[in-house]
């Protein structure tokens, strides 16, 4: 039967097929859709984690006892979980393991586009790349298997064009797989020195084996068509490459680690010109260039943001497509902004009514940095709006600049506070740091879809969890400044935070609603802006709120988008906002 | 069969992933290999939002780029002109009739394009400009916008109309089914003011 699915969620059927029993994750975009796809197949059985490093322990132990595992992330997540990762190439599978990272070329909703492909090499791990939703279901399946044939866990990589992309899958039946059980193995799964060595060498004859494998590996393809030009690539930009150049001769490696040194050798003798193109670093080409084979790569394929037909034809000074003709870089821009009644907004805009340095963190929170808001000074990674907070007034206290060191306050999420934000805020407490945490627990992680988190209380399967309280987990650490505050009443919010910031000690202050977007938001009667009264001073429009407009002599408010949250009749001084009595 | 490129585009919280699944289901229902490529996460809180939807024998890249689209499906007017340069010489633009101002236009910072309909007419592409909110309206629910478009976009395309019906019944609710009817209807059977 065939079925139209997006990678992700082709990466949970071919799971699901190859017998998998747990799968776990932190939810990052691109890759979110893996782990919600795989809870709706009840044989096995899945959860959101803390972080991407506690995903990939559990997954361990699944193997340990002999189960098969997955664990997906998006590629910074990879960093998080790096360490474990490490260890468990010189441990290898006892049951299946397979680590998806899902890689974000162009940045679309992440930090930096790193090129996990690298982590195969570091890591001395055989890595898998489907191009497609097909090849991602199939992949999937193999990775479990060839983890458990060869020892080691495996590296699946898609990207945001496969992650993302609906193709068409022929869907398959499950595979039964025992759980193979626990057997204690000292030698293998107790990395102390004197078995850590001796284990690196096994890694070592691992790779050469899995290097062989992979260069008869019946998806690494040649596709032969004219020999004059012939190009290796991999994931996505094969599909570019079909697009663009259907008259060259195409190698495709779907397993570009270990590298298939003398697949590569045949393919680059049998073409008189040879051509690499593949996204982001020059991976593959690095490695034709050790064999000593002339190849054009980088030198012309953009290093810099996603390929697209467009840009591989561009590079080679190609004709493609049919162009209009047209001039669009006046077009004003729509950058992504927080949404009508978001209850972060309230918190960004006393913040930047206070003039505070916001270290911020990685959420829908991170757009209270761009206008009109400008409310955050920094944005790093998950977690580290805390440690940046502290490491500033350490050398603002060097500096001597008591004024200023006031002025520091660390913001960050609900869902990034449990995941790595709760070791930053202890490490203050231990060395005696002191200043302002600022908590915005909307009760979701809400900029990858609304996942839940240990402060919700709901599970991925939809179970009742247990709810980790915020305020007792922090008192339990030993800080004795923490409030609550409602995040719609902005005079609450610019009392607490004048209060805190002047405070000589930790405090932390959770400013709380749900998001606006999920069932728990209560919608209230919208609000209209009296004409009479209105000045166009335009302060209500320095919340950013989307709902809300300047028209020719007073202010608009969209009551469609208007989700009654009052917060714009809180800043107007003319009292000209009020609301209406009907929803 | 050669290969048709389509461009559904708008601003996050339109319903654009919605209508593009729909347009991928009854292309596959149709027999042909399909890609629909969408961009999720950060740039769904409001920001300009595309998916790609192509169809035929054998499809390679999900995604449309320059010159590479048979149609543009816009939600917002400032959006079908954005993706124009993803239009063939010879495409259809089809948009809603209706305007979102981005941040920087609410804060009076830059200014709405005003020639919109004149810039892509000059462009040398057919423009149908569809009164969605209009049209919503006489369906009893205004929800139905989307439906509308994708009226207006199926009469272009080669499948047949109750699939179209069927594949929007599986997308919504079911007390919604009659007004969504009459709104495939009105865009099918739209036809301007001249």
């Amino acid at each position: 039967m065939k079925e139209i699915m997006m990678g992700n969620e082709a990466v949970a059927r071919g799971a699901w097929e190859g017998g998998l029993h747990v799968a776990t994750a932190y939810p990052g975009t691109p890759s979110s859709e893996i782990l919600e796809s795989l809870s709706h197949y009840p044989e096995i059985y899945s959860e959101w984690c803390t972080n991407e490093k506690v995903a990939l322990e559990v997954a361990t132990g699944v193997s340990f006892a002999g189960g098969r595992a997955l664990v997906a992330m998006k590629h910074v997540g990879l960093n998080v979980a790096a360490d474990p990762l490490f260890s468990l190439s010189y441990i290898g599978a006892t049951g299946g393991i397979v680590i998806v990272t899902c890689d974000d070329p162009s940045m679309h909703s992440s930090q930096n586009e790193q090129d996990n492909r690298h982590y195969a090499i570091s890591a001395k791990i055989p890595l898998l790349e489907p191009s497609d939703s097909e090849e991602a279901r199939i992949f999937t399946k193999l990775a479990l298997k060839m983890s458990e044939d060869f020892d080691t866990p495996v590296l699946l990589r898609l990207t945001t064009r496969i992650s993302h992309t609906r193709s068409v899958v022929n869907l398959g039946e499950r595979e039964a797989v025992p759980v193979k059980g626990y057997k204690k193995d000292f030698k293998k799964r107790v990395i102390l020195p004197v078995n850590a060595r001796k284990l690196h060498s096994k890694v070592e004859e691992r790779t050469k084996k899995l290097k062989e494998f992979a260069n008869n590996f019946e998806w690494n393809r040649i596709e032969e068509e004219s020999s004059k030009v012939g190009i290796v690539t991999d994931s996505i930009s094969y599909q570019y490459v079909k697009e663009v150049f259907p008259e060259a001769s195409v190698l495709k490696l779907s397993m570009p680690w270990p590298f298939p040194d003398k697949l590569v050798r045949r393919f680059a003798s049998s073409v008189d010109r040879l051509l690499c193109i593949e996204e982001n670093d020059p991976f593959i080409e690095s490695q034709i260039r050790q064999l000593s084979i002339p190849v054009v790569g980088k030198d012309k394929v953009p290093m810099v943001l996603e390929l697209n037909p467009t840009r591989v034809a561009k590079s080679f000074g190609k004709e493609f497509g049919y162009p209009v003709s047209v001039d669009i870089k006046d077009l004003p821009p729509r950058p992504p902004a927080l949404c009508p009644g978001c209850p972060h907004t309230g918190f960004f805009y006393i913040a930047s009514k206070l003039k505070l340095i916001v270290t911020g963190d990685i959420g829908c929170y991170t757009l209270g940095a761009l206008p009109p808001l400008n409310a955050i000074d920094t944005c790093v990674e998950m977690g580290a709006s805390i440690g940046n907070a502290y490491g500033i007034q350490l050398a603002l206290t060097k500096l001597g600049d008591e004024n200023l060191k006031k002025k520091v306050v660390a913001v960050i999420g609900d869902s990034t506070f449990f995941h790595s934000g709760i070791t930053g805020l202890i490490n203050t407490y231990y060395n005696h740091g002191f200043g302002t945490v600022v908590i915005l627990d909307n009760y979701s992680t809400a900029m990858t879809g609304h996942q839940g988190h240990p402060g919700v209380g709901k599970t991925l399967m939809g179970t009742p969890g247990r709810k980790v309280e915020l305020t007792s987990l922090i008192k339990g650490i030993g800080i004795q400044n923490v409030y609550t505050v409602n995040a719609y009443d902005l005079d609450k919010i610019k009392e607490a935070l004048k209060r805190e910031i002047e405070r000589d000690d930790l405090s932390v202050v959770i400013i709380r609603s749900p998001c606006a977007l999920i069932e728990d938001f209560e919608k209230k009667p919208y609000y209209h802006v009296d004409e009479n009264k209105c000045t166009s001073c335009s302060l209500c429009l320095k919340l950013g709120c989307p709902a809300i407009s300047m028209g020719d002599n007073y202010a608009i408010i969209d009551k469609y988008l208007c989700t009654g949250c009052s917060l714009c009749s809180q800043v107007c001084p003319f009292e000209a906002i009020v609301q209406k009595e009907e929803k | 069969m050669k290969i048709v490129s389509i461009v559904v585009c708008g601003v996050g919280g339109q319903g654009i992933l919605t209508a593009s699944d729909i347009v991928a289901k009854i292309a596959l229902r149709g027999g042909y290999d399909v890609k629909k490529s969408e961009v999720h996460g950060m740039s769904q809180r409001g920001g300009s939002v595309i998916s790609a939807i192509r169809y035929g024998d054998k499809v390679y890249s999900p995604l449309v780029t320059e010159g590479m689209a048979d149609y543009i499906l816009s939600f917002e007017k400032l959006e079908a002109l954005r993706n124009l340069p993803r239009l063939k010489n010879h495409g259809v633009v089809i948009s809603n009739d209706y305007k979102v101002n981005p941040a920087s236009v609410l804060s009076g910072e830059l200014e709405y394009p005003e020639d919109i309909e004149e810039r892509i007419i000059n462009a040398g592409v057919e423009l149908e400009l569809i009164p969605g909110i209009e049209l919503a309206h006489k369906t009893g629910n205004i929800k139905t916008v989307n439906t509308i478009l994708l009226g207006a976009l199926a009469k272009r395309l080669s499948f047949q109309k109750e699939n179209w019906i069927r594949a929007i019944y599986e997308r919504v609710p079911k007390e919604t089914h009659n007004s969504n009817k009459k709104a495939f209807e009105l865009g099918y059977n739209f036809k301007g003011e001249d």
